[in-house]
């Protein structure tokens, strides 16, 4: 499944683009599209999918009355909602080879930031605004030093964890700052379809995602990148330029999931997404792509989003402890990247790359 | 940019390289316009300063107190650091010599050594943990400097002069007590009674369940449900927003935190729950506020004042001029003080207000 096979087998396809498809298809075979996409949920994540069953399964039988109720699953999506549109911009991160520990701080700070008065004058479009904005240049921020500075994505998202987080205390001077747009607010409890807001937002940041990921250069740029940086810049790839972008829009994903967090808690505070960026990286790596770069997938990693969200629900309907509820996640973490390597018959996989 | 540069060549390259850095330009200024914070029915700000009353009122000896606490990232911590500020402003007397919090032990440790090597008269120290800064405060009592503990306490009495702090227990007991007299007036048989904790492996938290457990027992009454949260909005509007699931019908919830509370009540709005009746936990401004307007379902919250850091100020300004505490016989200041967790509640509110902290 190595990507770079079809390359070095003598036959290199006419552009990356054809490049990368090959890669991504198992036996390098030509498939329609279709196909190709129908294999994604089947086979990659089908491990993830058994485990959201089983765990649907003990939360059915020990919360009977309430787990499977609408609100119930309703309420898992909601809060898997936030989380999951952080986990997107992550999944293309790490795809692209390298990863954001500063997520979480970033939420925080473009939280605080569209939640000052100030901002708040400007009503909810302002807000929108300031926190797209704010997410995408502090993103934009670790790209240019990673990318042109050429420093390590581990240490500078690093320090951009400890400096976002320092600035949101310095903007709300450690208070929490009470949202009085109504507007921002009502988009916790409005339903579209039935539906709350909030997970439409995901799921329209998921389908974005999936199609920039898997349908256009500039996703398949992203696997090449992630794969070897160096094969991408023979190919041609502005690898430099790409890689900016991918921490951009990662930043990008935090000023929206930080919006939906100001309007789940009406609040903007400084101390808000604290370890968003290990949940993140986590179901990323759950949800079937590799540490390392050039291969992985979005629906997955949103399923390692649910599989986590599911289970603190499942605990809290069973008013299991703290202490419990860290064991056995530990343990289910383990559980499901087993479960998902085996079901997807890939220990060939992690040599790949 | 391209913004000053003649046409070139590439008239479409440059026009949008000019649209793109005159709009990264202008959402630039627009953006930095808004970390204004200034609100214009900002009457706060104040702290809660004391006044010294009758011997104790005159200016004594000079007294050098060093102050060190974690780093102020929730309300409470900073309403600790700013009443000890404020306190120690109130005294001509007083010097205060106040080091950057942090929430590294090793760091404060380190802040407090400082100090100590700095020649302070007096210390006040609100640990990050108590077990980590004992052996600090040892040091410190041994080279003649007294220490006044701040609310988490130290490991070993060797290591303090005076311990004051909140009444977490008591926290507890006040919340339990007012929800089961609530029932009981109300005349609810098997109450739903629900907990959302801070963090679990505090033993504030753990004294706060114990608490708030002992005082429904003693009625008769018992937790439904507990979860613990982790004293930030984010946590308590998770944690809710799953413990409303669980329980389709509430009779009572206690919210340990006001902080937290905000987004516990988040939670309860967007759930449209209002069967219930909520109680919280410090004794923010928000929740007094709330608590007066009587619009929402929390209707009293039990105190864990910061005022206790106001109150340390001027033990460690008496332990300094060897003075004892006004209204007592003994000479000295008393080794040990817990504040009281009052219940307030609307018909009290006015009077707490003073006291409430901008969380």
């Amino acid at each position: 499944m190595s990507e770079k096979a079809p390359t070095a087998a003598g036959q290199p396809p006419a552009d990356e683009h054809a490049r990368v498809e090959a890669g991504a298809s198992a036996a390098g075979a030509a498939r329609p599209r279709f196909a190709l996409f129908g294999r994604a949920i089947e086979v990659r994540n089908f491990g993830l999918l058994l485990v959201l069953v089983i765990l649907a399964v003990i939360g059915a039988a020990t919360a009977p009355d309430t787990f499977l109720r609408t609100n119930n699953v309703l309420n898992i999506l909601q809060t898997a909602s936030v989380i999951g549109v952080v986990t997107v911009g992550m999944t293309f991160v790490i795809i692209g080879g390298g990863i954001d520990l500063s997520v979480g701080a970033l939420v925080a700070l473009a939280g605080v930031w569209c939640t000052t008065v100030a901002t708040q004058d400007f009503g909810a479009l302002g807000m929108l605004f300031t926190a797209l904005v704010v997410g995408a240049a502090a993103g934009l921020v670790n790209g240019v030093l990673i990318a042109y500075g050429g420093l390590v994505p581990f240490i500078v998202t690093l320090a951009m964890l400890v400096g976002a987080r320092g600035l949101a205390e310095q903007i709300s001077n450690r208070q929490s700052q009470i949202v009085r747009v109504r507007e921002i607010t009502d988009i916790a409890a409005q339903k579209i379809i039935g539906i709350p807001a909030l997970v439409w937002i995901l799921a329209v940041v998921v389908a974005i995602g999936w199609v920039v990921l898997n349908r256009t250069t500039f996703g398949r740029r992203t696997f090449a990148i992630g794969g070897n940086p160096e094969a991408a810049r023979l190919a041609g790839i502005n690898v430099r330029r790409h890689t900016m972008l991918l921490y951009v829009l990662s930043g990008l994903c935090c000023g929206i999931a930080a919006l939906m967090l100001v309007a789940r808690t009406n609040t903007g505070a400084a101390s808000a997404g604290s370890l968003y960026e290990l949940d993140a990286i986590a179901a990323v790596i759950i949800g079937g792509t590799l540490l390392t770069g050039g291969r992985g997938s979005l629906v997955g990693s949103v399923l390692g989003v649910l599989v986590f969200t599911t289970i603190t629900n499942i605990f809290v309907l069973n008013n299991l402890s703290t202490p419990v509820q860290n064991i056995a996640k530990g343990a289910i973490i383990i559980a499901a990247v087993l479960l998902q390597r085996r079901t997807s018959g890939a220990p060939g996989r992690i040599r790949a790359t | 940019m391209a913004a000053n540069s003649p046409p070139t060549p590439i008239p479409g390259v440059n026009r949008r390289n000019f649209l793109l850095g005159a709009g990264v330009v202008g959402a630039g200024a627009l953006i930095a316009g808004c970390t204004g914070n200034e609100s214009s029915d900002d009457s706060t700000g104040s702290a809660n300063v004391g006044q010294a009353a009758g011997d104790n009122a005159q200016p004594g000896k000079e007294v050098t107190i060093g102050f060190s606490a974690p780093a102020a990232d929730h309300g409470w911590i900073a309403a600790i650091t700013k009443n000890a500020k404020a306190q120690a402003g109130q005294y001509e007397d007083v010097k205060l010599e106040a080091t950057e919090g942090t929430n590294d032990v090793n760091q404060q440790i380190s802040q407090v050594q400082t100090l100590i090597d700095r020649g302070v008269g007096v210390l006040v120290i609100l640990p990050f943990d108590g077990a980590a800064l004992t052996d600090i405060g040892k040091q410190s009592m041994a080279k003649g400097i007294p220490v006044v503990n701040l609310d988490r306490i130290f490991t070993s009495p060797l290591a303090y002069r005076t311990w004051i702090g909140g009444d977490n227990f008591g926290m507890g007991v006040s919340a339990g007590n007012y929800i089961a007299a609530y029932l009981k007036q109300k005349g609810v048989s098997n109450p739903v009674i629900v907990e959302i904790a801070g963090i679990d492996n505090l033993p504030l938290t753990q004294q706060r369940s114990a608490g708030f457990k002992q005082s429904l027992e003693a009625n008769g009454l018992k937790v439904t449900a507990r979860q613990a949260a982790e004293f930030t909005v984010d946590s308590g509007q998770r944690v809710a927003a799953n413990l409303l699931q669980a329980n389709p019908k509430i009779d009572a919830l206690w919210n340990q935190d006001d902080d937290q509370g905000l987004g516990v009540l988040a939670a309860i709005d967007q759930a449209g729950r209002d069967e219930f009746l909520m109680v919280g936990g410090a004794g923010s401004k928000n929740a007094f506020n709330d608590i007066k307007a009587d619009n929402k379902v929390l209707k009293a919250t039990v105190l864990y004042s910061p005022s206790m850091s106001s109150s340390a100020i001027s033990l460690a300004r008496l332990i300094g001029q060897n003075k004892g505490m006004g209204d007592l016989v003994e000479h000295e200041v008393p080794a040990s003080i817990t504040t009281f967790s009052a219940v307030v509640t609307k018909e009290n509110v006015d009077t707490y207000m003073p006291l409430g902290f901008e969380s």
